[in-house]
């Protein structure tokens, strides 16, 4: 993860670069996704900071409607609701992070050797990916979460597997449209070594689209975490998640309606600014 | 090359989609787990002779390898193999009783969310540039990264709870009768005249069917106004508007023509109502394959666990070789 630098000379210049070239439609998403995105980083970094109480200790009578003492009422076990929230996304960002970062790490690679190389090994990926891609990724983490038992690690693991088509598909396509450009081949006229044609020629070129699927697949990662914790296979009571938070409160929630606004509200906002950033990025694309 | 062989081609291309599915299955929940024995149990203090007899018996004694194919082949034959919690539960079985369940889910929303997504999706294209283009976009950004869970408890919360229109959960009032024929309860209730069920089977269908339909319709949205957009721009819409030809009958050209690219995109879309057909399953005490596969999740039941992925990737397979034959008929270009 990049450090998290709250200097507005350490934003400006990184937001400068990603707005450039946008069309002003997607210079606006980005933007409004990257202001909700950051507001629910700093709120989850600060938590210990601006939460009222523990989120794991309880504080009142249980189940209490909201008050001026608990804004979000309080849960089955008396914790504040509210502090839980604010706790709740640390969770869910390390989950994201992890995967998207582990799934990138492994499909991004194989999808510059797989596209760049093509032949047998290639064909063989691209089956292997294929059938993965197609198949519903949400069952396939919840099978890999369950054996590898409740740990945000393993969630992490599980969500980065299934993504990692996700990648690949987009990279090898990507690369076989950058392959046949003139450019590559005088690369290789002038006997460049293969790693150094994917990293210098190619990659460039493949890096404005792997943005956009970045992002897109942290919101979906986002979603899938929610799933996996909502299945109870992601953490372990009494963490604060908000996918968690929603699963413990589903038997109640229709008596109890303040235990699941809030988190779902979060998980929907966390997941629709990644969503909002991947979406300016594309309309960037489609112009320049 | 004739439609004929292009189907049989296209069929061909599932066993192998098939086969890796189930391979990763296998590797997942017969290699990693160790001892599913005792990954169900939770113990490791289970006498040795007495963990020796229930191996052989589920025949996990047997070389991986030997496992693998065995449990191929009785797949084949339809049979699934047996619960290893509910000790001689046959998996096939359950799954024979759980599978209309979902189908009737995923079809309802399926239509649920063709039908809201192809009309924003229409609006969006033919006003583009307004502010409705703009609030169909935000709508379909906003709906897709709505979480299921969330959304179901919300709804179930307002139309069950404070309006009292809408049952919240199950697949039908447990005092209503309906005699099963198919186990597809919409079906059935047709089939038998049932008039009362029908209706308290389709008012139970509501709320899970919208929850997953809405969440599944952003897509369309986005992709009937980008095709639109491009067909509206295309010559001959030009040519007809300078031969005078009416706006109505131009829009239903185009969106004839639009259309064609959303049918395989809904092929593509079936493995994600499958995932979210778990979620809505869950959140709606739905019993289908998703709340099946939530529950033997949680007793670790690993043969029932690799029989509901190797029935979805036969599912997945099949929808999407119908897709392309429907694709191919109404694009004859389309062939291999």
């Amino acid at each position: 993860m990049p450090r998290m630098g709250f200097a507005s000379e350490a934003l400006a210049r990184p937001l400068a670069r990603l707005l450039e070239g946008s069309t002003p439609q997607g210079r606006r998403l980005i933007k409004a996704g990257l202001a909700i995105f950051l507001a629910i980083v700093i709120m989850s970094l600060a938590a210990p900071v601006i939460a009222p109480y523990s989120p794991v200790k309880t504080v009142a009578p249980p189940l209490q409607p909201p008050s001026l003492k608990h804004p979000l009422g309080t849960d089955v076990l008396g914790r504040d609701v509210l502090s839980r929230i604010i706790w709740g996304g640390r969770i869910v960002l390390w989950v994201v992070a992890l995967s998207v970062a582990l799934s990138a790490a492994i499909g991004i690679p194989l999808g510059l050797v797989s596209g760049y190389t093509g032949g047998r090994l290639d064909k063989a990926l691209s089956m292997i990916m294929d059938a993965v891609y197609a198949f519903p990724s949400l069952i396939l983490a919840i099978a890999l979460a369950a054996v590898l038992g409740p740990r945000p690690e393993n969630a992490a693991v599980a969500i980065a597997v299934v993504y990692v088509p996700t990648y690949f598909r987009m990279v090898r396509g990507q690369v076989l449209r950058v392959k046949a450009e003139p450019f590559i081949e005088s690369a290789r006229a002038l006997g460049l070594p293969p790693w150094r044609i994917l990293r210098e020629h190619v990659l460039p070129h493949v890096l404005p689209t792997i943005m956009v699927v970045f992002s897109l697949s942290a919101a979906d990662a986002v979603l899938t975490e929610a799933a996996l914790s909502f299945l109870g296979l992601a953490v372990t009571p009494p963490t604060p998640d908000w996918g968690f938070d929603l699963y413990a409160a589903k038997m109640r929630a229709l008596s109890y309606p303040w235990l699941i606004i809030g988190p779902g509200l979060m998980i929907t906002l966390l997941a629709l600014s990644l969503a909002l950033i991947g979406e300016g990025l594309g309309e960037k694309m489609a112009v320049g | 090359m004739g439609l004929l062989r292009y189907v049989a081609v296209r069929a061909a291309l599932i066993i192998p989609s098939v086969l890796i599915l189930y391979t990763i299955a296998f590797i997942i929940l017969r290699v990693l787990p160790g001892n599913p024995i005792v990954a169900v149990l939770g113990t490791k203090n289970i006498p040795p002779e007495q963990l020796r007899a229930l191996e052989h018996q589920l025949g996990l004694d047997k070389p991986l390898y030997v496992q693998y194919f065995e449990y191929l082949w009785n797949a084949l034959h339809g049979d699934f193999g047996k619960s290893l919690v509910i000790r001689g539960r046959s998996i096939a079985l359950d799954l024979r009783e759980r599978l209309p369940a979902t189908i009737e889910l995923a079809v309802a929303a399926l239509s649920v969310s063709l039908l809201l997504g192809l009309s924003t999706g229409l609006v969006a294209g033919l006003r583009r540039g307004t502010r409705l283009d703009t609030a169909m976009r935000v709508y379909g950004s906003l709906t897709y990264t709505l979480f299921i869970p969330w959304l179901g408890l919300m709804l179930q919360l307002v139309f069950g709870v404070w309006l009292h229109l809408l049952p919240v959960s199950g697949r039908i009032d447990p005092q209503v009768n309906l005699r099963t024929v198919t186990g597809f309860y919409v079906l059935d209730a047709i089939l038998t005249r049932n008039w009362a069920a029908l209706k308290d089977v389709l008012a139970h269908l509501v709320l899970p069917a919208f929850t997953l339909g809405l969440v599944l319709s952003g897509p369309y949205t986005r992709l009937l106004r980008n095709n639109l957009a491009m067909v509206l721009d295309s010559k001959f819409v030009l040519a007809y508007r300078a031969r005078g030809v009416r706006e109505r009958r131009i829009t239903l050209h185009a969106f004839r023509n639009a259309i064609i690219p959303v049918v395989t995109y809904a092929g593509l879309q079936f493995a994600l109502l499958l995932g979210g057909a778990v979620l809505t399953e869950t959140t709606f005490d739905w019993p289908g394959i998703g709340t099946y596969l939530v529950e033997k999740i949680s007793y670790r039941d690993y043969p029932a666990i690799q029989a509901v992925i190797l029935v979805f990737a036969v599912l997945v397979g099949v929808i999407s070789l119908l897709v392309d034959i429907v694709y191919a008929l109404l694009d004859p270009r389309i062939r291999y």
